[in-house]
């Protein structure tokens, strides 16, 4: 990274360009126009179970203790304050078209849409209530992105992962066929709430509901490879979703490794770097953090906005001289606060 | 070289085999129910800060095995003893056996090791509801203080699924580190010339928090066996990714804390809250502590064998 100006210049104005595929508008910013994702899936498809591991620190273990949802929960996730989106915990009993709901205005304003379904359990129920929910929604808001999560996949083999998500996602397709609504895309991932899975899966729905995405990857990229950084991510310290990573391929064991990295440094930080209780997580404008790996390999976190933190992957000796990453990082932080001012 | 025999005991499916392995063998709690139940004694050998070695003799609960224990095999498994850990399972219906068990336990103790520590170990915490937690604790302390007659008993809440593991083992490890007290003043005086707020030091592959020194006074009480807990997990995930942690500095703008290796065996933590100190002080400092150490853990090993 050359010269400050240079890389300032590349991100100004007129220059950026970024696909805005989301339903919504930059300007739309207001509690009730957030973008949502809703889960939705049949009865002990673990909906909950899900929500709570990934954005209530819930421990996997736990989450047999968690009670049938009797009632919708709207679960304000505003974890990030640039990147807003709901979960709606809906239960697998109600029916979503039932009368009495405003069904309408609830998915006018939807991002995505995930489906959960049981890989353990039997699918033809599953996928009819999701054949026909897309359908529905489909005639609604036609921009609304469809995920499915071909979930419980802990105690399955490789081939009957492969498998069970063959045989849904054929299923899947012939429905829509037979729907006659052949155009609509579905992606589907499969997920476990006891590994780290579940994570990747939400942060490919995440990015794709971030229109400013190629424009953060943009950044990323310039940064790792000015400061010789193997792989960095954007992360939301909360839930340690990635919201954006570098055009290097993921390779899970290093997200992990990250993911469990921001764990460590919450949980510190926790117990000796709160005053007066302010930052809940005790993560602060200063927070950063380095380890010093055996395999010669350097972990690097530093703090990006209120909710996102940058954490990198190098190796030790390109780290030694780190006063010049700092400065990169700040102007790759101003970047990126002025990405999300627009 | 120190040698101390640990004994394991308690009913069948209290959770000892499953304690021991993710203390010293690097399991984290959900792989324990992988366990098969032990067969007779599992006898173990663990190294501890280089001058201590631990024989864990993890003996199986099931009936026949513990009749045995209490007959044919009494001064086999309990003479030389210094310390008996037994384990309860808190949710076990049938308290009586406990009971019975640990009053034949006290009893063996008695005759063969009468200067053995003993501690109780009140395990599966988690699975009660948090209102009652703290009363069926204290009943079951009370039941089996009734049968423990003159003995000193230390009595822990723990679960495999939280930290309260960890304060039970490093309590246990405490008691039977020789010459504690004199490592405990070397950190004190550590903390002093640092300026430290908090230095706690760790043995190495379990993370059991074996001393402490602080010059600023924390409200969480819990916070050291937090430490171990949190620090161990991420050991855990560290090797999942064939690698592990050589040191970390981690820091906001309340505080800085540096954990570092201090001698083969262990670890230390450097918790700073004044932002005028710098990083490399503190380094040069722990590197200057680290030879002085080395040193004085080798001369006590010569010197008290």
């Amino acid at each position: 990274m050359a010269q400050n100006n240079k890389f300032g210049e590349s991100f100004n104005e007129d220059q950026m360009s970024y696909q805005d595929e989301s339903p919504f508008s930059q300007n739309q910013l207001t509690a009730e126009n957030k973008p949502r994702i809703l889960l939705m899936g049949l009865r002990r498809s673990g909906k909950s179970s899900i929500q709570k591991v990934v954005f209530n620190k819930m421990s996997p273990n736990e989450t047999i203790f968690l009670e049938s949802t009797n009632k919708i929960a709207k679960n304000d996730v505003s974890n990030n304050s640039f990147i807003q989106f709901q979960v709606w915990d809906f239960p697998g009993q109600l029916d979503p078209f039932d009368s009495n709901f405003d069904y309408e205005s609830m998915f006018s304003n939807c991002g995505s849409i995930v489906f959960i379904i049981d890989a353990q359990d039997e699918y033809p129920e599953a996928l009819s209530k999701m054949s026909s929910t897309i359908k529905r929604v489909y005639q609604i808001q036609s921009s609304v992105k469809f995920e499915v999560f071909v979930h419980k996949v802990d105690g399955l083999s490789d081939e009957q992962k492969i498998s069970a998500q063959r045989e849904i996602q054929e299923q899947a397709y012939e429905d829509l066929q037979v729907a006659k609504l052949k155009e609509i895309e579905l992606r589907f991932h499969l997920t476990s709430i006891y590994d780290h899975s579940i994570f990747e899966a939400f942060s490919k729905v995440v990015q794709s509901l971030v229109p400013q995405l190629p424009t953060l990857e943009n950044l990323l990229n310039i940064f790792i490879s000015n400061c010789r950084i193997e792989k960095a991510f954007l992360i939301d310290v909360v839930s340690k979703i990635y919201i954006a990573t570098d055009f290097a391929a993921v390779d899970m064991q290093t997200y992990e490794l990250c993911s469990d990295m921001i764990d460590i440094v919450i949980d510190i930080s926790c117990i000796y770097g709160m005053k007066n209780e302010s930052e809940p997580l005790g993560y602060d404008s200063e927070s950063q953090a380095i380890i010093k790996l055996s395999n010669g390999m350097v972990l690097y976190l530093r703090e990006v906005n209120k909710y996102l933190a940058l954490v990198s992957l190098l190796r030790s000796e390109n780290f030694e001289k780190h006063g010049l990453i700092d400065f990169n990082f700040q102007c790759f932080k101003k970047a990126i606060v002025d990405v999300f001012k627009k | 070289m120190f040698k101390k025999k640990v004994l394991l005991l308690g009913n069948r499916g209290s959770g000892k085999t499953s304690m021991r392995s993710i203390i010293f063998a690097n399991y984290i709690a959900r792989d324990t129910t992988a366990l098969a139940a032990t067969i007779d004694v599992e006898a173990s050998h663990v190294r501890f800060l280089g001058n201590l070695t631990l024989h864990l003799w993890d003996c199986g609960g099931q009936e026949t095995f513990m009749e045995n224990y209490f007959t044919n095999q009494r001064d086999h498994i309990f003479r030389n003893v210094a310390v008996l850990i037994f384990v309860v399972d808190v949710e076990n219906r049938d308290a009586a056996k406990d009971i019975g068990y640990f009053k034949s336990c006290c009893e063996a103790i008695q005759q063969y090791s009468s200067d053995a520590k003993i501690f109780v170990l009140v395990h599966k915490m988690d699975l009660l509801n948090e209102e009652h937690a703290n009363k069926i604790f204290l009943l079951k302390q009370h039941e089996l203080n009734q049968v423990s007659s003159s003995l000193k008993v230390t009595y822990f809440r723990t679960s495999i699924w939280d930290e309260t593991l960890y304060l039970a083992w490093s309590s246990i490890v405490y008691s039977l580190i020789p010459n504690v007290q004199q490592i405990e003043n070397q950190l004190k005086k550590f903390c002093e010339v640092c300026e430290a707020d908090e230095i706690v030091l760790f043995e190495r592959a379990t993370f059991l928090v074996i001393s402490n020194a602080s010059l600023r006074p924390h409200e969480d009480v819990h916070r050291f066996e937090k430490i171990s807990n949190i620090i161990k997990q991420f050991k855990l995930s560290c090797s999942k990714a064939q690698a592990q942690f050589q040191k970390m500095e981690v820091r906001n703008s309340n505080f800085t804390a540096f954990i570092d290796i201090l001698t083969q065996n262990t670890y230390i933590m450097v918790v700073m809250s004044d932002p005028t100190i710098q990083s490399s002080a503190i380094n040069i400092n722990i590197n200057v502590a680290r030879s002085h150490f080395d040193r004085y853990l080798q001369h006590q090993a010569t010197e008290s064998n």
